[in-house]
């Protein structure tokens, strides 16, 4: 480090994967001085994609799944301060203004506020019995509660995308009759191709659960104990649980009250350093340069928020790198392990290989002849080498790809 | 209780003691360089890559498929390499010294 940090305070805005792991990091970087976050959410950091998957299905608590264990923050002198919202940033003065009437100062500031779920325009919404999202350890506590004491178990699951299709997927698992009502043609609409649409609506269908698409929920009304979902097109469904997984918006209030630059998030560099030297921003809320793909990206995912606090860290520990990763991600339905890497946008064609073992095919989203994206289902391998084809920008050979009889190998597939 | 020894890329040697949950929550427990377990265990991001010493392989037994899958191609993969959120810390395991993965 060049200059010491001993006596410098940083605070961190946001106790989740990026909130925390970048904490850690900077104690691990030698940032000497306090480091205190805050989080409105009073539970122990932990990890969220369980939630919808692993959690629902399971009898333990949050407790199973925390972020780091709790003697760690002891250990690192890294401050926690649960249920405590921060109403605003003063940059001029340096401080921020806590919702306990406090205010507390700071040398460098991170934003790591995320993402809250987007609440749809529905009629009677807000009067709909056992009616949860899916983004917190209380949504899913709420939900499995709501779930247990339902006597029909009658789920009706509005928005067909990752979260709305694991949470399906779980209660299904659990004994529920579900319905999937997505208001696109196809689920997963905004962030795959038609073919892995498709796959996981069979995939869905196959295991009782109801996917319908080009429905359009209006009005949400009370039926004695239970809720009746009505779409536009006069189709109705009854619910003693519903689930609403349909986006989000991002946690950006803060940033813009204080005069941070938004642009479809909290503007950041290639450091994860707003316009503010002094702030930093990591994670769902942020709007960030990708060197890879040449252009700003926001991502909600878990690999971009704990990869952008790692850089953050060690920016502000006076270390220089920039934040050049490939996005991935990865999603558990059923007995389906969809693992993803890199970003199809823009693709011109794709390239599917299935393998022999039922369910298990991977799909190479390519722009000309440049990789862009795998999505691999039950098939690791494609997104291991992928992550490296993507990475490397080596060409490849797609006719060879599709061709079941060539060995899938590193070499097999390299363009003459 | 079983004493497990990480061996990091700066060479450095840490031995650790566990009961329980795994090799990868227990590494990130004590703060074991190189080991992240970014995706919480679930075996999808391979931030927590080990080599076992060849002697002690059968301590830790070889990968299932998916983990296997996950290491195939992985540039660092050796004959002994596992996904440490893999490895249920056991008394068995006491003893047992594996390097981190680059």
């Amino acid at each position: 480090m060049s200059t010491t940090t001993n006596g410098q305070v940083c605070v961190v805005i946001g106790a989740s994967h990026g909130g925390v792991n970048f904490a850690f990091n900077l104690r691990r970087e030698g940032w000497e001085g306090d480091i205190i976050l805050y989080d409105i959410d009073k539970e122990f950091p932990y990890h969220r994609p369980p939630l919808s998957k692993a959690y629902l299905t399971s009898e333990e608590g949050t407790e199973q799944s925390l972020l780091f264990p709790k003697e760690n923050y002891e250990i690192d002198n890294v401050r926690l301060k649960l249920g405590i919202a921060v109403e605003s940033i003063n940059r001029d003065s340096k401080f921020i203004s806590l919702s306990d009437g406090s205010v507390q100062y700071y040398n460098k500031l991170v934003i790591a506020t995320g993402a809250r779920p987007f609440i749809p325009p529905i009629k009677g919404i807000d009067l709909a019995r056992n009616l949860y999202h899916m983004r917190t350890a209380e949504d899913a506590v709420n939900i499995r509660k709501a779930f247990n004491t339902s006597s029909k178990k009658q789920v009706v699951v509005i928005g067909g995308g990752y979260i709305g299709l694991e949470t399906a997927a779980s209660l299904r698992k659990l004994g529920a009759s579900v319905v999937v009502l997505e208001r696109e043609e196809r689920i997963l609409a905004r962030v795959t191709a038609p073919v892995m649409s498709e796959f996981f609506t069979d995939l869905h269908e196959n295991n009782g659960v109801k996917v319908l698409t080009g429905k359009n929920v209006i009005s949400i009304e009370q039926e004695g104990d239970t809720n009746v979902v009505v779409c536009d097109d006069s189709t109705q469904f009854e619910a003693d649980l519903i689930v609403v997984g349909v986006g989000i918006r991002v946690n950006t209030e803060l940033a813009t009250e204080t005069g941070l630059n938004i642009e479809n998030g909290i503007k950041v560099d290639e450091t994860a350093r707003t316009n503010d030297e002094n702030i930093y921003s990591i994670g769902d809320c942020t709007y960030h340069y990708n060197p890879h793909f040449k252009c700003y990206l926001r991502l909600e995912s878990v690999q971009n928020a704990v990869d952008q606090g790692k850089v953050a860290a060690k920016t502000m520990c006076g270390e220089e790198v920039v934040y050049d990763t490939i996005p991935w991600f990865w999603s558990d339905q059923f007995d389906v392990k969809l693992q993803m890497v890199g970003l199809s946008k823009g693709y011109t064609d794709i390239v599917i290989r299935n393998e022999e073992a039922e369910n298990s095919f991977s799909a190479w989203y390519f722009k000309d002849d440049e990789l862009l994206a795998v999505d691999a289902v039950n098939f690791a391998k494609a997104f291991v080498l992928g992550t490296r084809f993507i990475k490397s920008g080596q060409k490849l050979d797609k006719l060879k790809l599709a061709d079941l009889t060539i060995p899938f190998k590193p070499n097999s597939f390299l363009a003459e | 209780m079983a004493k497990i020894t990480f061996i990091t890329s700066d060479g450095k040697t840490k031995t650790v003691e566990g009961t329980s949950g795994s090799v990868m929550e227990l590494a990130v427990q004590n703060k074991i360089k190189g080991i992240d377990g970014d995706c919480g265990g679930v075996c999808s991001c391979a931030t927590c890559h080990v080599h076992v010493k060849p002697e002690q392989w059968n301590l830790t037994g070889a990968p299932d498929e998916l983990e296997n899958d996950m290491l195939e191609f992985d540039e660092n993969v050796s004959e002994y390499s596992r996904l440490s959120c893999q490895i249920k810390v056991s008394e068995d395991l006491d003893g047992l010294e594996l390097t981190v993965a680059k």
